[in-house]
């Protein structure tokens, strides 16, 4: 950290970002909604809340001022395990800073009240005015080059590209206009809802490009007994995923990021080039020329058009993109949206309307959101919480990163507090069964002292090694269909001899 | 060392020496014991990772004392106590001279091998130390004890000198001036390896400060109440009018102070002279008074001679510039390699305190100003005043680019003054004598009384105090003249990053216009004396030696223009050019340049100083047919 910048992590798990923090929050999994009202209230009681933009620029403040009185610091402490005394630190230095951003990953997305959770954020930023301001704001980290990108271009169920919502008759008339040809009016599934829809027979066939669901999906043995169930199953990837073994069809495709040209789009909203610099291998084909055979197949001439070609669609379709043309995002190194026209320059941060006095646009609305912990409940049978992440040198699966060597890369093990290692027996290496209502797996264990007692780890990046989402819950959240992979409760059972020497055959 | 703490298991030694600095830790995420219950949910206590970096530097002398060198299992534990990455900490340990990283034995002894004691039979001690104990660096007294080559010890006035440094459970350092091979074998010994109680590191003014014993002793203004007063007492500084100057500051209130500065014209003493009222200027609104002791140039020592002698002046003139400029904190900034002048000045410090002259209200008039000492480990660059902050702040002692100045952004990122010992003992004089009084001392363009190192081939070195506009020949005089053989060679003025001048030259006034006109610069105050017997080939190649060794390594025209004019001035040495001699010293001039335009500090500006201008005065690498090597070019 530089320049005098203070660093608050907030993580069960003392993460290495922790170590070279200012101040770690260990709070218990799932417990986020509990820490962010817990502040709220704190900070309205102490009157740190920015009065004058509440009143400028927000909605609904007085339900949400009531909703939080019953956080106090003491309630906080209970639920999440942190000391009331750094609560109310974190809630003050936030509170009084000049500038102060609030930044999140999977921790807050992966549960069953995954939005609330965001919302329970968005909230601390409109109490205290850290939105809309150079410097300040809330930002979800994302953990590839352009997974914004793919969220701007329409890759959601309910979008098409510039977030312009499918449902909205005008909007989506436009795209009909452009595009001659009937757009379905009414949303589409989010991937939980593809394999709810798969479970009730709704959805036969499944085109997949670029995911591995069959290791990435919560409950294992459920994703695969619904992938094994489809009638046509079509991969398109650049390695030979274990789905896509599985898969009726497979489209070998070329990588993105050095075998083809386009644009990809950072977490600060920056359009960027990418540019072609190699031929893929033999049979491998860019994903827009195999995307454009297909249209072919099923009857509509789309051509082959180039990557300029295609973006300058997006420009004319997508107004926050309008003024990106190729050569502007060569010469300006990137452009952030929105960029209506050639001579907006792009926006640093975005929501600065909420500081015009009176507010341009519709007003911030605070959200009422309450605690409710992990659909996983702890009990005798299952007592640990298991939680689950990332390791610095692999990536998520391990499609991508499981077959070149790292030098930083251990196995997969299941890491326990040293208290819960000497209460099961086990010492580093030793194999224990890791089960969960829904599964079990074994594991080698790794004592972990960034733990406490309770608290269990795995990562998903070795499958094969530990098929870690056999143990995790699908328990989803409505409104973003993502499931809770960060709480699961689990049992440990440490291997009688012979069965740890099975194991190793 | 990676970025990960590695888990070796931490001494209860180690753990003692670093807990001396920083105390117990307050939670097992900070290294103390593990308690789930206290630390499971967050890490308290000890601020946020890195708050304390600044204690890494004393952290890593106190390991250092009691292990004999940097353990990796200290260094983790010191960085789980900082919240500091091991490799950032290693980075710093691994930068200063003093430290090792590798195990080292517990009794060490530095010899000075640098210019000045190179005249006085360094080379000599080195060979003859070397027969007894073998080569530097190799375990010597059942592997208890070794000895390196060191650069200038700033010892010069007791040349050859040694330092002798022992680690343990009572650590201490002495210095061993002039030293004898006998000295060195009877210090390494092995049964002085238990021996407690050394005795002390002595300060004798009759030998450091010669112009004592000189009938013109009450004339001194500076050097007034060096060996007359007990340097350990505060009623014998005050007897002889100590603490005059800050009552009167404190009466007469710090505009008049500021005024009476500028009126006295004084100008920086460490090198650079900078206006001292510019410094001060109440407008930068200074943070931190910073005393810049790091007197590292080879052959300067009159800094380190005022605080062994006179240790009492300093704190009272770092408090007389913190009222001043309104700074309520104080770093002095020791060189690492004077034990003695760091012993008075701590007790200096403390008997202020416990007197009053030094706390929140200063001799009753309700300032604040208080001192720490932080003491360098061996490092040249940190007397560049931005290296020596980073050195302060626990970061390796690289320069910082400037702008911003420390007047603007200095330590801990706040505006600093800094000044240097002999700067600020001359604020006492003004104070007392009154600004106008002061600027009538001296030349028109150099004001006041200045101190110079006399070292060398000269009859009685030491410090010796003349007001500006002396001559390069008073100087000798007064120092008892040439020795050696008696008959002079070239003297080189302003130390390693200064110049040499010829015996032609001896009727300069040392001053800043005077040194200027013959392309010298008065520098650190060195006047080093080389007989005709010396070989300055040897001289210089030291110099070159030094630079290559010193240069921190930052920037590259000073990191690679240091080794590459060593290493030509090498293959002159050997009389085997890469093409020409002429080629090779176009070569030389062209490095000069370079690090002249393009270095971020002084270090590299000035490496190349001192070793053009002997070639340019005498044709020390020309082919023996054209002429005698020491027949100067000007003469």
């Amino acid at each position: 950290m530089r320049r005098g910048a203070r660093l608050y992590v907030v993580d069960p798990r003392r993460t290495s970002s922790a170590r070279w923090a200012d101040v770690w929050l260990g709070l218990d999994v799932g417990s986020d909604i509990a820490l962010a009202n817990a502040m709220a209230r704190e900070i309205i009681a102490a009157g740190l809340e920015n009065r004058r933009f509440i009143e400028n620029a927000t909605s609904a403040f007085e339900g949400y001022r009531e909703s939080v009185e019953s956080y106090t610091l003491a309630r906080g402490e209970k639920i999440t395990g942190v000391p009331a005394e750094v609560i109310r630190e974190f809630a003050h230095a936030y509170a009084r800073a000049d500038r102060a951003q609030l930044c999140w990953t999977l921790g807050i997305t992966e549960h069953h009240n995954a939005v609330d959770n965001v919302l329970a954020l968005i909230n601390l930023a409109l109490l205290t005015g850290h939105v809309g301001r150079y410097g300040s704001g809330v930002n979800p980290l994302r953990g590839q080059n352009n997974v914004q990108g793919g969220g701007d271009m329409g890759a959601l169920p309910d979008r098409l590209p510039g977030f312009q919502h499918v449902e909205n008759d005008e909007l989506r008339a436009k795209f009909e206009r452009a595009w001659g040809a009937k757009i379905p009016p009414k949303r589409g599934w989010h991937l939980s809802g593809m394999f709810h829809a798969m479970e009730e027979g709704d959805l036969q066939a499944l085109y997949v490009i670029g995911e591995n669901p069959l290791h990435s999906e919560a409950d294992q043995n459920r994703a695969e007994r619904l992938l094994k169930g489809l009638e046509c199953l079509v991969v398109q990837d650049v390695l030979l995923t274990p789905t896509a073994e599985m898969a009726d069809v497979v489209l070998p495709a070329a990588a993105g990021w050095c075998e083809t040209d386009g644009t990809v789009t950072s977490s600060e909203r920056r359009v960027q080039r990418v540019r072609k610099a190699m031929d893929p291998p033999a049979g491998a084909r860019n994903d827009m020329a195999i995307l454009s055979d297909l249209a072919q197949r099923l009857g509509h001439g789309w051509g082959q058009p180039s990557a300029e070609e295609v973006w300058n669609e997006v420009r004319l379709l997508s107004p926050m993109h309008g003024g990106m043309s190729y050569a502007r995002l060569e010469a300006l190194g990137g452009i952030q949206w929105p960029c209506y026209d050639e001579s907006h320059p792009g926006e640093l941060f975005l929501h600065g309307r909420l500081w015009q006095e009176p507010v341009v646009g519709p007003r911030a609305q605070f959200s009422v959101v309450e605690f409710d912990p992990p659909v996983d409940a702890l009990d005798e049978d299952f007592p640990l919480r298991l939680t689950t992440g990332r390791h610095l040198e692999s990536f998520n699966t391990g499609v991508q990163t499981a077959r070149y060597s790292s030098p930083l890369r251990a196995p997969e093990m299941l890491a326990l507090s040293p208290e819960d290692g000497a209460r099961y027996g086990v010492s580093d290496g030793e194999r224990v069964r890791v089960s969960s209502r829904r599964g079990s797996a074994e594991a080698p264990v790794r004592l972990d002292d960034s733990l406490r007692p309770g608290l269990a780890f795995l990562s998903m990046h070795f499958p094969d090694q530990v098929a870690t989402n056999l143990l995790t819950i699908d328990a989803t959240d409505p409104k973003s269909g993502t499931a809770e992979f960060k709480a699961t409760a689990i049992r440990v059972e440490k291997l009688r001899a012979p069965d740890a020497m099975a194991s190793r055959v | 060392m990676d970025i990960h703490f590695n888990h070796g298991d931490v001494t209860p030694e180690e753990r003692q020496a670093v807990d001396c600095i920083l105390g117990e830790p307050e939670s097992g995420w900070r290294g103390g014991p593990r308690n789930a219950d206290r630390d499971g949910h967050a890490a308290l206590g000890e601020g946020g990772a890195g708050a304390r970096r600044h204690l890494l530097l004393p952290v890593l002398h106190a390991v250092q004392a009691r292990m004999g060198w940097i353990t990796p299992s200290a260094l983790n534990y010191a960085c789980q106590r900082l919240g500091l990455p091991p490799a950032e900490a290693y980075g710093v340990a691994s930068f200063y001279g003093l430290f090792s990283v590798s195990p080292r034995p517990l009794r060490v002894l530095h010899i000075c091998d640098d210019i000045a004691c190179l005249t006085q039979g360094a080379e000599e001690l080195c060979a003859r130390v070397e027969q007894a104990l073998g080569p530097p660096g190799s375990a010597t007294v059942d592997g208890q004890a070794t000895w390196y080559r060191s650069a200038c010890l700033g010892m010069c006035e007791r040349a050859p000198a040694a330092l002798l440094s022992v680690s343990g459970e009572r650590p201490y350092e002495k210095v061993l001036a002039p030293a004898s091979a006998a000295m060195v074998s009877k210090a390494l010994a092995a049964d002085a390896i238990d021996a407690a109680g050394e005795p002390p590191d002595h300060f004798d003014a009759a030998v450091s400060v010669p112009q004592t014993s000189l009938p013109a002793a009450s004339n001194l203004m500076l050097l007034r109440r060096m060996g007359s007063a007990d340097a350990e007492s505060i009623d014998d500084y005050r007897a002889q009018g100590g603490y005059e100057a800050l009552r009167r500051a404190l009466l007469l209130g710090r505009g008049w102070v500021t005024q009476e500065v500028a009126a006295a014209r004084l100008v920086g003493r460490g090198g650079a002279a900078f206006p001292s009222a510019k410094k001060w200027d109440p407008a930068n609104q200074p943070h931190y008074l910073v005393c810049n002791a790091d007197e590292s140039e080879p052959g300067t020592f009159k800094d380190r001679v005022v605080m062994e002698g006179d240790p009492f002046s300093v704190v009272e003139a770092m408090t007389i510039a913190g009222y001043t400029t309104g700074c309520e904190k104080g770093y002095l900034y020791l060189r690492g390699e004077y034990p003695l002048a760091g012993e008075r000045l701590a007790h200096a410090i403390s008997a202020a305190r416990a007197r009053g002259f030094l706390g929140d209200n200063v001799m009753g008039r309700g300032a604040r100003f208080d001192i720490e000492i932080r003491r360098g480990a061996g490092a040249y660059i940190c007397g560049e005043e931005t290296a020596l902050f980073n050195s302060i702040e626990g970061f390796r002692g690289e320069p910082r680019n400037k702008p911003p100045f420390p007047t603007q952004v200095g330590l801990f990122g706040k505006p600093t003054v800094v000044n240097n010992i002999e700067t600020l003992i001359n604020v006492l004089l003004i104070v007392r004598e009154g600004g106008e009084r002061y600027a009538s001392i001296g030349t028109h363009g150099s004001a006041g009384p200045k101190l110079f190192c006399l070292s060398g081939h000269v009859a009685r070195p030491g410090v010796y105090e003349v007001p500006f506009g002396a001559t390069v020949r008073d100087l000798i005089e007064l120092a008892g003249g040439v020795a050696g053989t008696g008959r002079l060679q070239a003297v080189l003025l302003g130390g390693a990053a200064g110049a040499f001048v010829s015996p032609a030259q001896l009727d300069t006034p040392v001053t800043f216009e005077g040194t200027r006109s013959i392309g010298a610069s008065v520098g650190s105050a060195v006047v080093m004396l080389f007989d005709d017997s010396v070989d300055l080939r040897k001289i210089i190649l030291r110099i070159a030696a030094f630079f290559r060794d010193e240069s921190c390594g930052q920037c590259v025209p000073c990191r690679v223009g240091t080794v590459r004019q060593e290493e030509l001035l090498q293959r002159l040495a050997r009389g085997r050019p890469l093409g020409s001699v002429e080629t090779e010293l176009g070569m030389l001039k062209e490095i000069g340049q370079a690090m002249r335009d393009a270095s971020i500090c002084g270090l590299g500006q000035t490496a190349s100083s001192a070793v053009e201008s002997a070639l340019r005065r005498w044709p020390l690498f020309e082919s023996p047919a054209s002429g005698d090597q020491k027949g100067a070019r000007d003469e």
